[in-house]
């Protein structure tokens, strides 16, 4: 086992341990993160207890005086214990930014503990403490990281779950699709949008998809290229879109954009959309009182 | 004829299922194996079926491009039917959109769009 | 190229034509491990395909490693070659995409299929490319 030079504070760390597990509770209970609704104090203090043993028995390893890379190997069982906390806490109900609290606090504590063994040495005061609020920091960062790419995982989940409740793909008639864009469109709802079109198509053997931009807030550069590669997808895979709900003012905003919708099919309303649909797909609309004898 | 593809002809239409995974050498014997036989069979229609494909970069959809140019400098047409909507939507992405080849949705609809044109 | 430890996922040496199928079946047996949506794996495995037959055509020949990333949970992919490197990286990556015949390099349609693309080249000492995409 390698052994860091000697610290201060890891050597303080291990001698003042009591102390400043004691110190870094009371913190937490002036910055408000303890949490005695979810947590009896005997269970914090033993989560205290569990890190502050790990973070002790860390730095009596590594060498903190350099960079600190709190993704290496040699960090691991730190991290362990953080993740096990970090898992029970969240679990009962502690927000992100409380963990992250809960971790900055130990600062304060070492700084004063520190304060009071090196107040005659100043300079390797500030070394120490520069030294040991970056492992804290860098701790800090990585409970963060842990919490966002939780929270890209639910969101991710959440957006799949809204786009199929609010883009249904219609069947309007044998072969016809229509689908209504509403409301904004960012390119990974476009996306999703697109994919489930382009599903729809082969579930419905459809030859016609009418896309409705009517409900489309604002048409920009962005919306009509998506627009344009949407049309493009769906004639790859051997179907027909028509774009409807072109607007006069929405018309005026393409060719100033310099958008050029070259082959698409565009109609102003869906009306006039279906009624080209139709004629595609061989069908034809005639009033009863004409066809009647 | 490669073993990555086979080639049939049923009523002067060629029909090709291309396999997955097809190497860069099999596709390009694929596209002289299909030129010769339009002409060898007097075809007039081709139906490229792409279904069995996960992937299709920018070599193999060139090769498809190529093959619509190819068919069609000999008298034929070709169509490409099958695509999978995530493959549609990536070669959308990397900017082939196939402007000079025909697509269908489906052997059946292909056939159609030809016998309606007189091809088959 | 540094970043947060990454898992070996697979490994494909591009010597010959048919390792950029290869390298296609290695990178997508590896987005299946990690639970990957369709779309997103096709998306991924199609540039994959680009730039590793990109290794084989300009670089003379390379190897793919293949990694699992966490924190976020993503795929990622390592293609270096040792060929001659690109001069011009700016107009490699806007090189003609969009007709069928003069293709170019590819890159910049494999960089916008993916979440995170990095290159690195330099004239006389060989091209690696790095892609991550979530799952």
């Amino acid at each position: 086992m390698t052994v860091a030079p000697t610290t201060e504070v890891s050597r303080l760390l291990r001698e003042e341990f009591d102390s400043v597990l004691d110190a870094w509770f009371a913190t937490q209970k002036r910055e408000g993160v303890r949490r005695p609704d979810l947590f009896s104090d005997r269970e914090s203090r033993r989560q205290l207890s569990d890190l502050l043993r790990a973070f002790s028995e860390a730095l009596s390893r590594i060498d903190i005086t350099e960079a600190v890379d709190i993704d290496a190997d040699n960090w691991s069982e730190l991290r362990m214990a953080l993740s096990e906390i970090t898992l029970v806490r969240t679990e009962r109900g502690v927000a992100p930014w409380e963990m992250t609290a809960f971790m900055l606090a130990l600062k304060q504590p070492v700084f004063e503990m520190l304060s009071k063994n090196l107040a005659d040495r100043t300079d390797r005061l500030l070394a120490e403490a520069a030294d040991f609020g970056r492992v804290v920091d860098a701790l800090a960062m990585h409970i963060n990281e842990y919490f966002i790419a939780e929270r890209d995982e639910i969101i991710e989940r959440q957006r799949a779950e809204m786009m199929e409740l609010s883009t249904p793909v219609v069947q309007l008639w044998e072969r016809v699709l229509t689908i209504p864009l509403i409301g904004t469109l960012d390119s990974m709802r476009a996306q999703e949008v697109m994919e489930n079109l382009l599903n729809s198509i082969v579930e419905h053997s459809a030859e016609v998809v009418i896309v409705d931009i009517t409900g489309v807030r604002v048409v920009d550069t962005q919306v009509a290229q998506h627009l344009l590669r949407t049309a493009a997808a769906v004639r790859l895979m051997g179907a027909e879109a028509i774009i409807s709900g072109i607007s006069p003012k929405i018309a005026q905003t393409m060719v100033e954009l310099g958008v050029d919708v070259g082959e698409v099919t565009t109609r102003p309303s869906i009306r006039a959309a279906l009624a080209e649909a139709f004629r595609r797909v061989g069908f034809q609309i005639s009033r009863i009182e004409d066809t009647r004898v | 004829m490669s073993e990555a593809a086979s080639i049939y002809t049923v009523d002067k239409v060629l029909l090709v299922a291309i396999r997955d995974n097809i190497t860069d050498t099999d596709i390009i014997n694929l596209q002289e194996d299909l030129s010769e036989r339009i002409v060898s069979e007097a075809a007039r229609g081709v139906v490229i079926d792409i279904a069995a494909l996960e992937i299709v970069d920018t070599f193999v959809g060139r090769i498809l491009a190529q093959l619509s140019s190819i068919s069609r400098l000999l008298a034929a047409e070709t169509y490409i039917v099958g695509m999978r909507p995530a493959v549609a939507m990536t070669l959308v992405e990397l900017g082939m959109d196939l402007p000079g080849s025909k697509t269908a949705l489906s052997l059946s609809h292909a056939l159609r769009a030809l016998k309606a044109k007189g091809l088959a | 190229m540094s970043g947060p430890p990454a898992q070996p996922a697979g490994r494909v040496e591009l010597r010959q034509e048919r390792d950029v199928a290869a390298a296609r079946i290695a990178v997508s047996k590896a987005m299946d491990a990690l639970g990957a949506r369709a779309l997103r794996k096709t998306r991924f495995v199609t540039a994959v395909s680009e730039i590793a037959r990109n290794a084989l055509d300009h670089g003379g020949g390379g190897v793919l490693e293949i990694y699992r990333l966490d924190r976020p949970r993503r795929i990622m992919i390592r293609c270096s070659d040792q060929g001659p490197g690109i001069a011009d990286i700016d107009q490699a990556m806007t090189d003609g995409f969009s007709t069928a015949r003069s293709m170019g390099k590819g890159l910049g349609g494999a960089r916008r299929l993916v979440d995170a693309f990095r290159i690195e080249s330099r004239v006389g000492a060989g091209t690696t490319i790095e892609m991550e995409a979530n799952p």
